[in-house]
């Protein structure tokens, strides 16, 4: 579905990725462990095509995608992948539907449809009451899950989340995994999930582990 | 904690008698418990029965202490099968899972590959806990936390004992 091939990428002098290779499978929920600064958050941008990788290969089933111009890798973050990131990044100015709405109004669906389809989310995710209100009118958990709807809402193909319980607490932070694991599975949506938390890693179907800019996998005799 | 296994690991170094035996398990093993003389002679004559050990000749002098224990193939065979298996994912290892880290890197083995073999056992675990709770009752949900938060524990002192993996061999090897 989705994978790296021998990527190498650097900030400024300092490498981050050294030949980093993973495939990610059509459904599947793969997470990405390794210590601060081992590169996984990297790996996850060179995936998502936010960054451009030095040398090395990104390819979306089958076709290369490090190759694309920005404008294309901008239309693919818009209408293929999806993102949540640890601090929600809801944009302040817009009430919790408009932020749900965000990457359907970018695609140019129009309002009054990009809000319908952005509101189906408040039910499934548990949060129907809050459409209306701004960002710092949600709890953490809350905002969350408005970003949650966020980055599935234009139904992507891989959704990309980095560290997306990084700021709750424990019971919320198993409550968006939940949430998040069901709407994966329900939609076939394939997902990379970036923790240290081990028990965030746990609600994935496999992990592999980055070291110094590469990546080890730790099962692969278990893998479906 | 397996005492046999750990002596055989010990007698993989080099031969040995009891006495360093003991005094090595003491210092790694068994500060909380130092093993018993008695008890080192007891499984040396057992895993010499059993073909693990062979003793070697009696050297001259007092005491009786006099025999070199030499680790055998099947001894070796045992040891490195038991070296490599990860433990059961389970609270209060890591005494094992701490063991089984100094052999290694006593031998200069992969400690690495072990630890990375023990997370990869451990996450499985998590995953099929985490399903539980996915599935079972409250109650059920609540043991499955536990033993997840057990697991979570053990997982970072693996992640930290592989990261001071260079420094820890250099405190053995000294």
């Amino acid at each position: 579905m989705i994978e790296a091939i021998e990527v190498f990428f650097d900030f400024g002098q300092t490498p981050a990725l050294r030949g980093a290779s993973v495939s990610i499978r059509e459904g599947e929920i793969l997470a990405v462990m390794g210590p601060s600064g081992s590169g996984k958050s990297t790996l996850l941008h060179c995936l998502a095509g936010i960054l451009v990788p030095k040398s090395g290969e990104i390819r979306l089933s089958g076709t290369r995608i490090d190759t694309y111009p920005e404008s294309e890798r901008s239309s693919l973050r818009r209408d293929t992948f999806g993102f949540v990131f640890q601090f929600g990044q809801l944009v302040p100015e817009l009430t919790a539907e408009e932020n749900v709405a965000l990457p359907l109004l970018l695609g140019g669906v129009r309002r009054n449809d990009a809000l319908a389809r952005a509101r189906e989310w408040f039910g499934r995710l548990g949060i129907d009451g809050l459409e209306r209100r701004r960002s710092g009118e949600l709890s953490g958990g809350q905002a969350q899950r408005v970003a949650l709807a966020r980055g599935l809402v234009a139904r992507p193909k891989v959704l990309f989340a980095d560290e997306p319980t990084g700021s709750l607490d424990s019971l919320t932070g198993e409550l968006v995994m939940e949430l998040l694991v069901t709407a994966a599975r329900q939609d076939g949506t394939t997902v990379v999930l970036v923790t240290h938390e081990p028990r965030v890693a746990a609600y994935a179907d496999r992990e592999v582990v980055v070291r110094d800019g590469r990546v080890s996998s730790l099962t692969p005799d278990l893998a479906p | 904690m397996s005492v046999p296994l750990t002596l055989l690991g010990l007698l993989e170094r080099e031969p040995s008698h009891g006495y360093d035996l003991k005094r090595d398990y003491d210092t790694y093993f068994g500060r909380d418990k130092p093993l018993a003389f008695g008890q080192v002679y007891a499984t040396l004559a057992r895993l010499s029965r059993d073909g693990k050990v062979v003793p070697g000749e009696a050297e001259p002098g007092d005491g009786p202490d006099r025999k070199r224990y030499a680790i055998t193939p099947e001894g070796k065979e045992e040891f490195e099968a038991w070296l490599a298996e990860p433990v059961t994912p389970e609270p209060h290892l890591q005494t094992v899972l701490f063991s089984k880290v100094v052999l290694a890197l006593m031998l200069g083995r992969s400690a690495e590959q072990y630890l990375d073999t023990q997370r990869a056992a451990h996450l499985r675990r998590m995953r099929e806990l985490t399903e539980l709770k996915r599935t079972d009752s409250l109650i059920d949900v609540l043991l499955a936390d536990h033993g997840l938060f057990h697991l979570e524990a053990d997982l970072r002192w693996i992640d930290m004992t592989a990261a001071r993996l260079p420094s820890l061999a250099r405190a053995v090897a000294s």
